[in-house]
């Protein structure tokens, strides 16, 4: 079976092909960063706007890298949320019209399955039951996966996401949008042990996360310099990330002597953080538990990741009517098993 | 020639197949429910005409004016039957609809069609009935605030559109300050894909048509972010 999938959830539009036999036939994201950098943040309207001018040359560019035809494709799947209605609408649109018009299946997806899934794309390739952390620029939670569709959300941010934190964090020492990765790199030029934040809601008990006091951290410690320099804002953005990550670290060691799950699944944008690699990485070992990631380039939104959980999707016997919709609050705990 | 239209750009939810001479439609007022309906009523209109997808010849869309979510669900319709069967696009202005439909209905030949568009502006266009009957553009399409609007040339208009429901006093006095005069306004007329029919016949006759990829909403308002 042969799907097209389909992301337009926020400000990347991806297009992929996944083939169960042969697996990933060819991806394409296009991203608007530059477009929303002189905002400082994604603008929902132009968001929407670009993907309607993107997702054709996309489609026919992905079609042409796999090599294929309209008759070679068995179902198409978009992200139907969560995200940006304007901007999923776009995608869930020109998928499910695109399906109708080849007269196969479609399917939305959810697109934090998206995420879940995603490292399932590579070799080795996880297995259920696994331990998830999904950290991005919308979502920070730890989720127990015991099958396609069985999601138990174990904790969460009750405020910031963890890329959304990155991000603010950035903003907040001057560097310029999207800062989490400018952030990160300048966190390497940092001098371990200058400041040392918080490490919030580690000393209660529970997997929820919170990040948005840390900014205030930041704030107050850059702004109690009477000469900033270069070295100090990056050792505040070391002392920043440090935090961010141990937290992130402590909550995974936690989730997994709860469950006893013995393999624990990397998603979403802050994955392709190397410290936050590093650190897992440790932690895995220590635990005996096997840590997986998604290549750098599929923990960013990506059709690939859709492509994928929607051929799942879709071999299961899950099927959309002619009326779709999009929805931008979703729970990925109200998804059905398969 | 099969050639399926779709429209999204107001309240209103439509459709239609030129089939031959014979025009099949859907239509229904239906806020904020474009997405569960479009694409049944696209299926049943088919099915009336005993047709499959891959019997279309081409396809066209109300471009916009309009709701800019509605614009972009008639064209990412469009852009999706378009891709998949390599079809052929015509794009057809919401105001020349609205005009075009002013005809059918009340046999007008001048009409300012007006749609609002919020934050106090219309959406305004001045158009004529030509030879073959069909409702032409004079001027330019803009989005302006109903107190700066003008008419094309100084003669007998009719008004149609949801602008005239909103701004009807400001635009009546800009209309007649400009000697002009208004017989009457349909503020209740939303544009529907069935009386498209015409303009989408005249745009394939004239080749007046593109490629999926360049099937592109109007929104005619693009200064969206607030600097």
């Amino acid at each position: 079976m042969r799907v097209l999938g389909i992301e337009t959830s926020c400000d990347e539009t991806g297009i992929a092909v996944y083939d169960s036999e042969q697996g990933l036939l060819a991806h394409q994201v296009f991203s608007q960063i530059e477009l929303h950098a002189q905002y400082g943040g994604v603008v929902p309207e132009l968001a929407s706007r670009d993907h309607v001018r993107r997702i054709i040359p996309l489609l026919t560019q992905t079609l042409t890298d796999a090599d294929l035809q309209r008759q070679d494709i068995d179902g198409i799947a978009y992200t139907a949320g969560p995200g940006l209605i304007g901007a999923l609408l776009v995608g869930a649109t020109v998928g499910r019209s695109l399906a109708w018009a080849w007269q196969v299946p479609a399917v939305g997806v959810h697109h934090m399955e998206g995420h879940v899934l995603a490292a399932m794309l590579e070799t080795p390739a996880p297995e259920f039951p696994f331990l998830a952390l999904l950290v991005s620029g919308g979502h920070s939670q730890l989720v127990q996966v015991t099958g396609l569709g069985q999601y138990e959300i174990l904790g969460e941010s009750i405020d910031d996401a963890a890329g959304e934190a990155f991000d603010k964090t950035a903003k907040l020492l001057g560097l310029s949008y999207p800062g989490g990765p400018a952030l990160a790199k300048l966190a390497q030029q940092g001098r371990t042990g200058r400041y040392e934040f918080p490490r919030p809601m580690t000393q209660k008990a529970g997997l929820d996360f919170s990040f948005s006091g840390l900014k205030t951290y930041v704030l107050n410690t850059w702004q109690a310099q009477t000469e900033p320099d270069e070295q100090t804002r990056a050792d505040i953005a070391l002392a920043f990330e440090e935090a961010v990550i141990d937290t992130l670290a402590i909550k995974c060691q936690r989730a997994l002597k709860q469950t006893g799950l013995k393999q624990l699944v990397i998603a979403g944008g802050v994955g392709a953080n190397q410290r936050l690699r590093t650190q897992l990485a440790e932690l895995g070992q220590k635990l005996k538990v096997k840590v997986f990631y998604p290549r750098p380039e599929f923990c960013t939104d990506n059709g690939a990741m859709i492509a994928y959980a929607g051929y799942l999707r879709l071999s299961s016997g899950a099927s959309e009517p002619l009326t779709y919709g999009a929805r931008p609050r979703w729970s990925m705990a109200d998804l059905a098993g398969a | 020639m099969n050639v399926l239209i779709v429209d999204t750009a107001t309240e209103a939810c439509s459709c239609a197949l030129i089939c031959g001479d014979q025009v099949l439609s859907r239509s229904e007022f239906a806020p904020r429910r474009h997405t569960e309906l479009v694409l049944p009523m696209v299926d049943s209109v088919l099915a009336e005409a005993s047709l499959v997808p891959a019997q279309l010849t081409g396809i066209a869309f109300g471009c916009g004016p309009g709701s800019f979510t509605g614009l972009r669900i008639a064209c990412g319709v469009v852009q999706g039957i378009a891709f998949g069967l390599d079809l052929p696009v015509a794009a057809i202005s919401d105001l020349a609809a609205l005009a075009q439909m002013t005809y059918h209905r009340h046999g007008a030949t001048q009409v300012l069609a007006s749609i609002d568009a919020r934050m106090a502006e219309v959406y305004w266009g001045c158009y004529r009935l030509n030879a073959d009957n069909c409702m032409q553009l004079m001027g330019e399409e803009v989005v302006i605030a109903p107190e700066a609007v003008s008419v094309a040339e100084a003669g007998t208009w009719v008004g149609a559109g949801s602008g005239w429901d909103t701004f009807a006093d400001a635009l009546t006095q800009q209309v007649k300050a400009q000697g002009s005069q208004l017989e009457k306004w349909w503020p209740e007329l939303l544009p529907d894909a069935v009386d498209m029919a015409p303009l989408v016949r005249a745009a394939f006759a004239a080749g007046d048509v593109m490629a999926a990829e360049q099937a592109m909403p109007v929104y005619l308002r693009n200064q969206v972010v607030k600097t």
